[in-house]
């Protein structure tokens, strides 16, 4: 990085360091730092998505539509979530690729799975065998958000079902007497009024979703705890310019106060929401809002 | 959830991408993590033996190539299920392993494994030996019936000898090279013949794609040049 | 090999008894459910225990942090924003590192860099944090009437806290409780995973789920297997709970007892 950086073993400590932390593999876990932040930042829409699409089926009045919303929300909550990443995402891979296969390679005739093989046509191949590298990494990141957001979908359908209980039946009875449709009443009287309901739920949810991020090694995606693990090991002088010796535990300890601090923004800013979207609701928490005010 | 992985795959099939033809690129998949066998530079790309051999192979094969970087637990999985082309991460030949994927010929002779101790004297039989969880080395000490504690990377079983925990860590008599004389660490005398040579890990189906790299180590061998790389990088004995 | 011998060589074989060698070769359905559930022995012992005395220190947190006094509210809130702060590995990774340097202070500690002890310990502080806090939100809604009810009676200090407030803190938390305890027993996977080394072979559940997993190189059987165990054993975990829920809940008018939700979602 800087032009000092040469010969590093001549270099005093400041200097030394700052050789040291701006490596190109220092630069890729700063990097692992965004692509965290991304993962979260998409992950959570989408785990909403799901967990809004599980928690409506689950009311749905056709039975299998509230069977398949109830049985997705019990498995997935019932299952410790490494046991599901361990298999889920080559699983998640394999049925995207045969369904490709299907569609794009009617005509192949030898067998899909071969023993342990699975080989699908050239065609078929997600992503392609040909594409460049950073389109793989992009699919293997698509996968993950996409095995997060089944994940936490579950949950979050499991909250979000039982906000929509909690609105006051009296809500829905009047929106009724107005003449409002079924589906009239779902979308302009439950779903807005369900958000606070919801929200104490979500947000330990969200918590709990920044603190799974550390199992993202796991689906393919290198994350920060990866590169804390290999860049806090010991360093050998034949093969890096800045040996040292154990070193993870100042890593996990930086770790452990990015955590900490994603902790504490996280609560400041889910206060927030609190505040704005219990204005106007027929709550404890709007009650109060009101009386300020006036 | 059935239904939302489908709609989701639908999207997935719609936004695939238009050209398709073959095998343009080979994927060569490695861990990373294995000094000096393949681990990431200072640059934050992949280095070691098996990188400069990889590099050679594929412009004796006339094939482009390019490095992929997978966790060890799920290497082989990864490749049956045709995320990468090959293997080549310092993965011994085994008869488990060659049931579920095909191997070329050795690049590197097969070579003992060794111990690491901080007592030259140690009793193997009635201390505790470290070795990485799923290695052939566990596995052996398992066999023996010796008290055996599993570390989940090479890393911790070092540490674990440095502080106590465990009286001997048995490994790859390369790797015991690189940590042996730091902190009083001494190799011991005795080594264990487990497992053969290490070998590139092709899909069973991939024959074709196999034959090519086998010709390429093949001639490596005849002219030397596997030699002069196995001294460079000190990964095992030579041919 | 019958499966009946399958079983009696391996059901206990976590713990250390049975045969020695794990099975290699020729793999059988019947060693996956024997050895999985074998390793499920594990996760019940660190989820049971950490569960039990976490849930006295729980107490203990939560009323300090409602306390008025900032010397006992303090200290309270840091540790349970700490510990629900920071994901669980890193958590094993210090405990792990402390206990091994305490280690050297005092022969007292020897016994804590096992897993069978020293990620119990991590598991117990973690546990606290989560269920103080779930305590501690319950304390916040227990209702004004029914502590001016009892300063009517002329109860103070621990006879208070003992026969109005503890009792409706439980009452009001337990379906938020009964969700922690089972993500704490999904959690106790993490102890082989990436917190503690495995001695002799002996691990939980999810270690022979990797073990087979390895060996067979098809992550499509064990794995199913253990999340089919953790199914089973969420569903007794809320039979159990649901029978305390409804001692807890027994002197409330029946008609208008709410169905037991698990609503709150609390894992790391």
């Amino acid at each position: 990085m800087f032009s000092y950086c040469t010969d590093p073993s001549t270099l005093d400590n400041l200097a030394w360091l700052s050789c040291y932390l701006t490596t190109g593999k220092h630069s890729a876990m700063y990097v692992s730092v965004f692509v965290v932040l991304l993962l979260l930042a998409i992950t959570a829409p989408m785990a909403l998505l799901f967990g809004f699409g599980a928690a409506t089926a689950s009311r749905s009045t056709i039975l299998p539509l509230r069977w398949l919303g109830r049985a997705y929300t019990s498995i997935v909550r019932g299952v410790p979530d490494i046991a599901f990443f361990l298999f889920f995402v080559i699983a998640l891979d394999q049925g995207f690729e045969w369904l490709r296969h299907k569609v794009k390679c009617p005509d192949w005739d030898e067998p899909i799975r071969r023993g342990v093989d699975f080989v699908v046509c050239d065609a078929a191949k997600l992503p392609l065998g040909n594409a460049p590298q950073w389109v793989h990494e992009t699919y293997g990141f698509f996968l993950a958000v996409l095995t997060f957001a089944i994940v936490f979908g579950a949950f979050a359908a499991n909250v979000m079902y039982g906000a929509m209980q909690t609105v006051p039946r009296a809500q829905l009875e009047t929106a009724e007497a107005y003449g409002m449709t079924r589906r009239q009443t779902f979308w302009r009287v439950l779903v807005p009024q369900m958000w606070v309901y919801a929200l104490p739920g979500l947000s330990n949810l969200w918590m709990v979703l920044i603190k799974a991020t550390p199992l993202l090694f796991l689906l393919g995606v290198e994350d920060i705890v990866y590169w804390a693990r290999e860049l806090g090991g010991t360093q050998n002088p034949r093969f890096t310019d800045y040996p040292h010796g154990d070193w993870r535990m100042w890593y996990f300890l930086a770790l452990l106060v990015f955590y900490l601090m994603f902790t504490k923004v996280s609560e400041v800013v889910l206060d927030r929401i609190m505040k704005r979207l219990t204005k106007g609701q027929a709550t404890m928490g709007g009650e109060a809002q009101r009386k300020a005010a006036a | 959830m059935k239904k939302l992985v489908l709609s989701t795959a639908a999207l997935a099939l719609t936004a695939g991408f238009a050209m398709a033809d073959g095998h343009g690129v080979v994927r060569l998949g490695t861990e990373g993590a294995y000094e000096p066998w393949n681990f990431v530079n200072d640059a934050g790309e992949i280095d070691g033996f098996e990188r400069d051999l990889g590099d050679e192979l594929c412009e004796r094969a006339e094939l482009t190539c390019e490095w992929v970087k997978n966790d060890w637990d799920s290497i082989i999985p990864n490749l049956v299920s045709g995320n990468y082309d090959a293997i080549i991460a310092g993965m011994s030949i085994t008869a488990e392993r060659e049931e579920v994927i095909d191997f070329t010929q050795g690049y590197t002779p097969p070579d003992p494994s060794a111990y690491l101790s901080l007592d030259a004297g140690v009793d193997l039989e009635g201390g505790i030996i470290a070795a990485q969880a799923s290695t052939l080395q566990a596995a052996f000490i398992a066999d023996q019936g010796w008290t055996l504690i599993e570390f989940a990377t090479p890393e911790e079983t070092v540490a674990a000898v440095r502080n106590g925990e465990a009286d001997a860590v048995l490994a790859d008599s390369s790797f015991i090279d690189t940590v042996v004389g730091t902190d009083g660490l001494v190799k011991l005398e005795r080594t264990e013949a487990i497992g053969g040579g290490v070998g590139m890990g092709f899909r069973e189906s991939d024959a074709e794609l196999r034959g090519k790299f086998d010709a390429a180590i093949t001639s490596m061998k005849e002219d030397g040049s596997l030699n002069e790389l196995i001294a460079k990088w000190q990964v095992s004995s030579q041919w | 090999m019958s499966c009946l011998q399958t079983i009696s060589d391996y059901a206990f074989r976590s713990l250390g008894y049975g045969e020695r060698l794990l099975p290699r070769g020729d793999f059988t359905l019947c060693q996956q459910f024997t050895l999985i559930g074998s390793g499920m022995i594990w996760n019940v012992y660190f989820g049971v225990l950490a569960l039990l005395a976490g849930f006295f220190l729980a107490v203990t947190l939560a009323v300090g942090k409602s306390s008025a006094n900032p010397m006992a509210r303090k200290p309270a809130e840091w540790f349970i924003f700490v510990f629900r702060g920071s994901p669980l590995f890193i958590q094993f990774f210090f405990g792990y590192f402390l206990f091994l340097s305490l280690k050297s202070v005092s022969s007292v500690f020897d016994p804590f860099t096992s897993a069978a002890l020293g990620a119990l310990v991590v598991l117990f502080l973690n546990t606290s944090a989560y269920t103080a806090e779930i305590f501690y939100g319950a304390l916040l809604s227990i209702p004004k009437g029914d502590v001016e009810a009892a300063d009517a009676y002329g109860m103070t200090g621990f006879k208070r806290f003992r026969r109005i407030t503890f009792p409706t803190m439980l009452r009001l938390a337990w379906p938020s409780y009964t969700n922690e305890a089972i993500f704490l027993f999904h959690a106790t996977t993490l102890v082989f995973f990436s917190g503690f080394p495995a001695l002799r072979q002996k691990g939980d559940a999810l270690y022979y789920a990797s073990y087979f997993a390895d060996k067979t190189f098809n992550p499509f059987v064990p794995y199913p297997i253990l999340a089919g165990y953790f199914i089973l054993l969420t569903l007794v975990l809320i039979g159990l709970f649901g029978v305390a829920n409804r001692r807890l809940n027994r002197h409330m008018p029946q008609t208008k007892l709410p169905r037991m939700k698990f609503r709150l979602n609390l894992i790391r």
